[in-house]
């Protein structure tokens, strides 16, 4: 059974095209993407075991700290640039998402929307919110940046950087009426304007 | 692990094809001496050649006569389940061109003197010793091989392997190496040399005929070596300031342990190899440069590759550092070619490749994995 967010990125890439998946776990994603899409390109992960999980899976992984940047990939090598679901635990998220769009023509950002119902009822009820798309305990998240959709907009405004198209599901289904309420998962396919 | 392939055997092939060497000298005939572990499958397509490093040769893995003190210098990878899993491979171990453990090096016998070669030996690169290699594959019905894989030196002929060879190599495992060395490597190959070349029992290369051995030199040499091979952290956590006595004698015998440890190594070293074929090794190492045909570009120079790439760095390894496998990675990636790479933690230094370590094995095995399925 392939992850729905996996599928709405399947969509978003072309057959046979370049992909650079960065924070690509065990390549799940990329291995999907290869077999249907016929893509090719790299995972990036810093993570030993799922250095090893992604190679198991026949994906090309390169190991390496997201937060140096993509230093050494070439300007608009890629056709698209997958960040899935990792934007929120990085340090540099500004630093990042323009380095994404310099070596890729598109750009692919998903991420827990913070403004979805049942995290703003939480912090309401006085608790840090956890949910689905958010497991960990307040104390040991490695998510740092959290946002909602309206924040992650904004951004892209400031930054430069247009929506091409947004996607906004809650578990495993699409969300389309007040996506910033409604919206457990956040996916944007962005481009860098010229 | 400790499953081991048990007792193996060298064997030996002469070539009298001549051999056109980088430097132009051209070497009328040699043998090379090789080891294989495993079954070539019926469409040889499961050959896998193992590329030595500065001190090593054909001997990879098993042993000879059941003696332990024999084991094979990469015994712990190769064999029996083993990361280069020997029950689903035909590995080759081979002894380069130069070398002192039965290959044709300076240490043979000059047909045309009937002395030992000595100083008359050529010096060698790492696409001669990768032609040599072509041709016992030809003699071995190999035309494509699995994988070639190396360590340190080792990688550089893995690497080599896919410029040279395009079409004759699948996957190619560069394991804490370099597209070249930086100036600090030469340096210590240098100081190296110079040990050697000024012990004077070298007699200028020929000491084979005085029948001495250039031994305090190329003792020198060896420990110096062995220091750029460990981490600071690995010789401090393994030696620390110890002393072998309980206070100093404030003399220069050996007090620390370190000094003993280098020493011993040094010794043993000494006595095995020759020091010719360690002057031979390191000019290889320094020569490397495959960017240097291609305006410098390493991009440019692999842009003839065509097979698939791991690449493996280790964390305390600064002779090699990961930023070096790392240029490696990116002109793999400018030329849009299949790669991974691993950059393992390990306290070990460049000594590392040698090391059993669970991540490191653990994605040499995952990639060896996927070796087999091409070779189905």
């Amino acid at each position: 059974m392939i992850r729905f967010d996996h599928q709405v990125i399947g969509q978003w890439i072309k057959q046979g095209s370049r992909v650079l998946d960065l924070g690509c776990g065990d390549g799940q994603l990329m291995k999907y993407l290869q077999d249907k899409y016929h893509v090719s390109g790299y995972g990036v992960e810093i993570e030993v075991e799922r250095v090893v999980s992604a190679i198991a899976n026949g994906v090309n992984v390169i190991q390496r700290d997201l937060e140096s940047g993509l230093l050494g990939f070439t300007e608009q090598s890629f056709d698209t640039v997958i960040l899935s679901q990792t934007l929120q635990a990085m340090r540099k998220t500004e630093f990042l998402l323009n380095d994404m769009l310099r070596v890729g023509r598109e750009g692919i950002v998903t991420f827990p929307n913070f403004g979805y119902w049942k995290n703003r009822w939480q912090v309401l009820t006085g608790y840090m919110p956890k949910s689905e798309d958010m497991p960990y305990e307040w104390h040991n998240t490695p998510n740092i940046h959290l946002c909602t959709l309206n924040d992650f907009e904004r951004l892209c405004e400031r930054l430069q950087i247009k929506v091409i198209e947004r996607h906004v599901i809650t578990e495993g289904k699409s969300v389309h009426l007040a996506p910033n309420l409604l919206g457990g998962l956040a996916m944007y396919r962005v481009t860098k304007i010229t | 692990m400790n499953l081991s392939l048990g007792n193996v055997q060298p064997q030996t092939k002469r070539f009298v094809e001549p051999l056109a060497l980088s430097s132009g000298i051209i070497l009328p005939e040699y043998e090379l001496v090789y080891e294989t572990y495993g079954e070539l499958n019926q469409n040889k397509s499961n050959a896998v050649l193992i590329c030595h490093a500065l001190s090593g040769n054909h001997h990879v893995a098993g042993l000879y006569n059941d003696d332990p003190k024999t084991i094979g210098w990469w015994d712990n990878m190769v064999g029996p389940g083993k990361p280069i899993d020997t029950n689903r491979f035909f590995v080759i171990g081979v002894n380069n061109l130069g070398g002192c453990h039965g290959s044709t090096g300076p240490s043979s016998i000059n047909p045309a003197t009937q002395q030992p070669y000595g100083a008359d030996f050529p010096f060698v690169t790492v696409e001669d010793w990768v032609l040599s290699q072509a041709r016992l594959a030809d003699y071995l019905g190999i035309e494509c091989f699995a994988a070639v894989m190396g360590g340190s030196l080792g990688g550089m002929q893995a690497l080599q392997w896919s410029i040279s060879f395009p079409e004759r190599v699948k996957h190619a495992l560069v394991i804490a190496s370099a597209p070249k060395l930086s100036a600090q490597n030469i340096g210590f190959n240098e100081v190296a040399r110079q040990a050697i070349t000024t012990d004077p029992h070298f007699f200028g290369g020929d000491f084979y005929q005085h029948q001495v051995v250039p031994h305090r030199g190329l003792r020198l040499a060896r420990m110096l070596g062995h220091i750029t091979y460990l981490s600071d952290d690995a010789m401090m956590e393994k030696f620390g300031r110890d002393l072998i006595t309980s206070t100093p004698k404030f003399s220069l015998d050996v007090e620390f342990e370190i000094e003993s440890y280098l020493r011993y190594q040094g010794d043993k070293f000494a006595d095995r190899f020759d020091a010719n074929t360690y002057l031979i090794m390191t000019k290889a190492l320094d020569y490397f440069d495959p960017a240097q045909k291609t305006d410098n570009r390493l991009d440019f120079a692999l842009s003839v590759a065509r097979c698939r790439f791991l690449i493996v760095s280790f964390t305390s390894d600064w002779r090699f550092s990961p930023s070096r496998s790392e240029e490696i990675v990116e002109a793999l990636m400018k030329n849009q070619l299949s790669v991974s790479y691993a950059e393992i933690e390990s306290s070990q230094g460049h000594d590392s490749f040698l090391m059993e370590n669970d991540d490191y094995f653990s994605v040499v095995k995952a990639y060896m994995n996927n070796v087999v399925k091409d070779t189905l």
